[in-house]
């Protein structure tokens, strides 16, 4: 109790000393908790389109062949379409080992009069699907009914509004919950709903490629049953569809799975680069104050302080500093995550959902810790020499 | 009654003996000077007499208690309780005011007491400037904010390395009045220092040479002059 006044009093007096030494531990709490949050995101948002693809292999048109483009719609929400026939729906189910199989069809509005927004639109057929519905289904406890649609977190519509799509009129009746993916700028309508609106693009226009009249479909999405090869389930499927490439979903999780390690250990080499560079300029720091203090603690030990009242009181101003530094640093980087989340989204390409909010909490109070205990271990050795500092002589030294 | 007793106190360093066979008493409620040119002992003996250092050989009895044979933890107490140190330089803590540096004392003592520590700056003529911080404050007001924290706890002894060193007449002259003033109601003071006048305001002049006492000089007109 005795030491705590006097260490406010210190650092409320001497502003200029303890900006510095809460500045260097804020961009350690910056940086730790800045990185956390972010390689945290990146791993959610990997869990995420793990849980939204859902399925063993998804079935494109050949056409759409690169799946990097497929892989861009799911992780950046560009827009795009491509078009098979409804009926490899069928086939694929026909396949031994396929359990399931979920169509979906794309359509991409315009930046026209015509469309309210430019967005990517996803028709599911609400009895089959097993990747989006769950997802909708949170959200929304009826099934889309014609001409409702259900909006991504950022599609800027709100519950009850009408959209404009190829001048049809689309009523928003669900706002999804953020996956972090490229999912979250798209909205979502029955297969009844995407027939209306591929009529009215194509009446724009706007064609599917297909003959007029046929019923498409853009992707199939395929569970394959327990106890069945994936690989060899997937060559059946290739082998039994014609124009059409099937795509093993964890290729596809492989390679951004790859990249989230190869940004995660680029955040951690860099964090542990600044924490490394700030402990260490910490430590000159506290320990240059050694010589600039030990005159005042001699006279403190002149008065009737004692080494273990003078070790804490040092050990106390650090920790103090740590701890403001520590709140500005995480004030600072969560002020940074939250304003430029889309930012660093689209520079790092890859799914990204913040975590929830008691887990940022968690952090910050976990990075605020962090800063006081390392500003304390770093003051330690400077404590303990300005503890034993011998008052005769600092005081000669001094004269 | 004695106070403070050395007896055959040596402080060697290497080759050097700083004190050698020093042996001297202090009486209850008596003011000594402590003179010698530079280099006779006299920071060392206060340094041993203010619980600073330890003497290599010789016992020093403060109040009945051997100090040579203390912890370090004990002679922190002691000096704490007992004794209150005055120096030549001002040291304050250059962030607390000057109330606040009169309180520290207290905070290791027993319980801070703004209005006693306001008191004791009155007593010292500082009642006005109590709210400074020590850049707002001149020398001799440092050296009497000193003087006031020395005092606060009611120390048995005051023990003041050339208090009025770097003072000019007229502060030196207030200090001088309240070690008086201090003399007059019992306490101990021991005042090292190199100036003969403030050597002539004490009862009794000790002066060291080459780490041993040369001499006691009894002031036989203590008591008769201006400041008493």
């Amino acid at each position: 109790m005795k030491a705590f006044p006097l260490s406010v009093k210190n650092l409320l007096r001497n502003p200029g000393r303890t900006i510095a030494l809460a500045l260097l531990t804020a961009f350690l709490a910056l940086s730790v908790f800045g990185g956390s949050v972010v390689v945290i995101a990146l791993r959610s948002g990997l869990q995420s389109l793990e849980a939204r693809l859902g399925a063993d292999i998804i079935l494109v048109p050949s056409e759409a062949r690169s799946k990097v483009s497929f892989q861009n719609m799911f992780l950046q929400g560009t827009t795009g379409a491509f078009y098979m026939d409804a009926s490899v729906t069928e086939t694929a189910m026909q396949v031994p080992g396929v359990e399931k199989v979920a169509p979906q069809t794309f359509l991409a509005s315009l930046k026209a009069d015509c469309c309210s927004v430019k967005i990517q639109v996803i028709g599911i057929d609400p009895d089959r699907d097993f990747t989006v519905q769950p997802w909708i289904a949170r959200s929304l406890t009826r099934e889309l009914g014609d001409m409702d649609v259900a909006v991504g977190c950022k599609v800027e519509a709100d519950i009850g509004e009408i959209i404009r799509i190829y001048d049809q009129r689309c009523k928003v009746v669900s706002r999804l919950e953020s996956t972090g993916t490229g999912l979250d700028t798209a909205v979502y309508c029955n297969m009844d709903t995407m027939g209306i609106l591929l009529s009215a693009a194509e009446a724009k226009g706007i064609s599917h490629k297909l003959t007029s009249g046929d019923a498409v479909v853009s992707a199939v999405y395929v569970k394959v049953k327990d106890g069945y090869d994936i690989d060899a389930v997937n060559t059946a499927l290739t082998g039994r569809l014609r124009k059409v490439t099937a795509v093993r979903t964890r290729s596809m999780m492989t390679g951004v799975s790859d990249s989230l390690a190869g940004v995660s250990r680029t955040i951690t080499v860099m964090i542990v680069a600044v924490w490394v560079l700030a402990l260490v300029i910490l430590l000159l720091a506290y320990v240059m104050m050694v010589r600039e203090r030990s005159r005042e603690f001699a006279v403190l030990r002149l008065v009737g302080a004692s080494r273990r009242m003078l070790g804490r009181m040092a050990l106390l101003e650090s920790s103090l500093c740590g701890l403001i530094g520590g709140i500005a640093g995480a004030a600072v980087a969560a002020v940074g995550i939250f304003s430029f989340s889309a930012l660093i989204e689209t520079s790092l390409g890859l799914p990204y959902l913040l975590p929830p909010l008691p887990v940022i909490l968690l952090l910050a109070a976990g990075t605020i810790l962090l800063s006081a205990a390392v500003s304390a271990v770093a003051s330690a050795f400077a404590a303990w020499r300005l503890s034993r500092t011998d008052p005769g002589t600092a005081l000669r030294e001094g004269n | 009654m004695s106070l403070l007793e050395l007896k055959n106190v040596s402080k060697i360093y290497g080759d050097l003996k700083a004190l050698d066979n020093v042996s001297l008493h202090v009486d209850q409620g008596e003011w000594v000077a402590i003179m010698g040119p530079s280099g006779s002992g006299k920071s060392t003996m206060m340094n041993i007499i203010g619980c600073m250092d330890k003497p290599t050989q010789g016992e020093v009895l403060l109040d009945g208690v051997d100090i040579s044979r203390e912890s370090s933890k004990n002679l922190t107490d002691i000096r704490r309780d007992k004794i209150g140190l005055i120096f030549q330089q001002f040291h304050m803590v250059n962030y607390l005011t000057a109330v606040e540096n009169v309180m520290v004392s207290q905070y290791y003592h027993s319980m801070p007491d703004e209005k006693e520590a306001l008191e004791a700056l009155e007593r010292v003529g500082l009642r006005e400037r109590a709210r400074h911080l020590p850049s707002q404050l001149s020398g001799g007001e440092q050296q009497r904010v000193c003087v006031a924290r020395a005092l606060i706890n009611h120390p048995e002894l005051i023990l003041a390395d050339e208090p009025t060193g770097n003072l000019d007449e007229a502060n030196e002259n207030i200090v001088l009045d309240l070690f008086a003033q201090l003399h007059r109601e019992g306490t101990t003071l021991i005042v090292v220092t190199h100036d003969p006048e403030v050597a002539e305001a004490a009862q009794r002049t000790i002066v060291l040479e080459h780490g041993k006492v040369a001499r006691e000089v009894i002031n036989e007109n203590f008591g008769k002059g201006s400041l008493q």
